[in-house]
């Protein structure tokens, strides 16, 4: 297989910034809940950007007041998949809205294999193109062992 | 998936120094709490390299953290309990002291406010309680100053796996405030070896030890239950840094109290009421269950009635009532009780038998209307 790349995962909001620091998690939060919004925690070892279905840890949190209980989730999540990508959702629960407001990544998996591309010949010798992590032909479960 | 976009453009160019590895992430950051401000970040050893004479703002962190105010309130607030404001007082004065040494980079550990809450019913144990998140919120000890209260039924499951996530929720919610865990050794029973109340206690161990920046936990309950609660688990009582007992009230205090509970209700006791509100004190204080504070409050509530009863007959009677009436609790309203009439079944001597004489046909009118 190809060495590494470097190449890391990046959605949600701040994905071009360095990885959040615990205070910058709980600050941000905090602002979620501030705004009424939900506090849930998921995670994924499928790291194609098209995986919107993760798995969730637990229930949303929609009575929290303060970031202490949801950085407390965070810091239980990673425990207990700590090679694993988490992330953070607060959904606005605001009639009109119902969406998330804001999402961002706080944990990933030390090592990354990247993608691989995928070609493959369609009628008329049209090509398609797609793209295929390598940590998924693993199956579920075994994708990131150190 | 549209075609035109092709992978490579899909995958951001490698970031290189750019922080994205777990590595980077400081643990001390975690909870990191209080950090010393930037100019003395320089100084690696605060207590021997910062000048000894450095001059602190002491007056404005006062006034910032409203210390004064919060002990003002405690006073006019609750009727005695000086061992409780006094442990308040102290508490607050700490807090002030290690809020003025952060600021100038001297280390201060945030110390634990765990509480136990322990005495006779009533005596104000959860009245307390309630009020101590918005102390604490006021002097900055904790972010938020809401106090989530929990029993026994809130906090362990049914069944196997349903502790867990039920008292992390409720620990959860509590963070930034109070957890008040009112009756707390219900939690616990030692008879029982598959009861699961384990769970909880050993999850409410691990949270106050770890996460006392977060969230303060208050236990109350009776004094002799709550030994035995802390006797059969270990190491509860050791994490819990304030030990508050309080102490049943002397019939002058409660006097006291009933006072401050017509006076926020908007009452008046004419002075023979008053009067006669005392010498009910003194015959309940020696009765069994008389529960302090709050026998206090029932016994007000049920001369309210008697009140309202008293000046619907009145005005049946065809007499105008006016605000006074509305407002003055009299003497007759009180010795209606059934505390005296129990005093005059006993034929003890008792200085008020004309006012009893008079009152007792009210009582019974009373009882009948109130079955019509």
């Amino acid at each position: 297989m190809a060495t590494s790349t470097g190449l890391i995962i990046r959605q949600g909001t701040f994905s071009t910034l360095p990885e959040l620091t615990d205070d910058e998690i709980r600050a941000q939060i905090q602002y979620g809940i501030d705004n009424g919004w939900a506090v849930s925690i998921e995670y994924s070892d499928d790291p194609h950007p098209r995986n919107t279905y993760w798995d969730m840890w637990g229930m949303p949190m929609f009575d929290l007041k303060d970031a202490a209980g949801g950085l407390y989730e965070v810091n239980k999540c990673r425990e207990a998949f700590p090679n694993s990508y988490v992330k953070v959702s607060l959904y606005n629960p605001k009639l009109t809205k119902q969406t998330i407001g804001l999402q961002f990544m706080v944990q990933r998996p030390k090592h990354e294999p990247g993608f691989r591309l995928v070609r493959s010949e369609g009628p008329h010798r049209r090509i398609f193109y797609t793209m295929e992590p390598y940590a998924a032909e693993k199956p579920h479960g075994d994708r990131y062992e150190d | 998936m549209a075609q035109g976009i092709t992978p490579e453009k899909l995958i951001k160019p490698p970031s290189q120094g750019t922080g994205m590895y777990k590595g980077d992430s400081n643990i001390d950051d975690r909870f990191g709490a209080d950090k010393p401000s930037e100019e003395f970040a320089q100084y690696s050893d605060p207590l021997r390299e910062i000048p000894d004479d450095l001059e602190v703002d002491a007056e404005k962190l006062i006034t910032d953290t409203k210390v004064k105010e919060v002990l003002h309130q405690l006073n006019t607030e609750l009727v005695a309990l000086e061992i409780v404001k006094e442990r308040i007082s102290e508490i607050a004065h700490l807090l002030l002291i290690d809020r003025l040494r952060r600021s100038i980079g001297l280390e201060a550990e945030a110390p634990t406010l765990h509480m136990s809450f322990t005495g006779n019913p009533g005596t104000g144990k959860t009245t307390v309680a309630r009020k101590m998140g918005q102390i604490l919120w006021k002097l900055g000890y904790i972010r938020k100053g809401h106090v989530v209260t929990a029993s026994r039924d809130d906090l362990v499951g049914q069944y196997v796996g349903h502790t867990a996530p039920k008292t992390r929720e409720v620990i959860k919610r509590a963070m930034g405030g109070v957890l008040f865990i009112d009756e707390a050794y219900n939690i616990y029973r030692l008879d029982n070896e598959r009861d699961y109340g384990q769970e909880t206690v050993e999850m409410l161990l691990e949270v106050m030890e770890n996460d006392r920046q977060d969230l303060v936990v208050i236990m109350a309950g009776y004094r002799d239950k709550m030994d035995r609660f802390f006797s059969d688990v270990p190491g509860i009582s050791s994490r819990i840094a304030h030990h508050v007992d309080f102490p049943d009230y002397t019939a002058e205090e409660l006097l006291d109290i009933g006072r401050m509970i017509m006076e926020q209700q908007r009452y008046q006791f004419s002075s023979d009421a008053e009067k006669a509100f005392q010498e009910y004190l003194q015959i309940r204080l020696t009765r069994p269950h008389f529960a302090n504070g709050r026998s206090v409050r029932n016994a007000l509530d049920r001369t309210r009635m008697r009140q309202a009863i008293r000046l619907y007959d009145a005005v049946e009677k065809g007499r105008k009532l006016t605000k006074k009436d509305l407002v003055t609790i009299e003497a007759e309203d009180i010795l209606a009780s059934r505390v005296f009439d129990d005093l005059h079944a006993l034929e003890l001597p008792s200085g008020n038998g004309e006012a009893k004489g008079k009152s007792k046909p009210r009582a019974k009118a009373g009882a009948s209307k109130a079955k019509k």
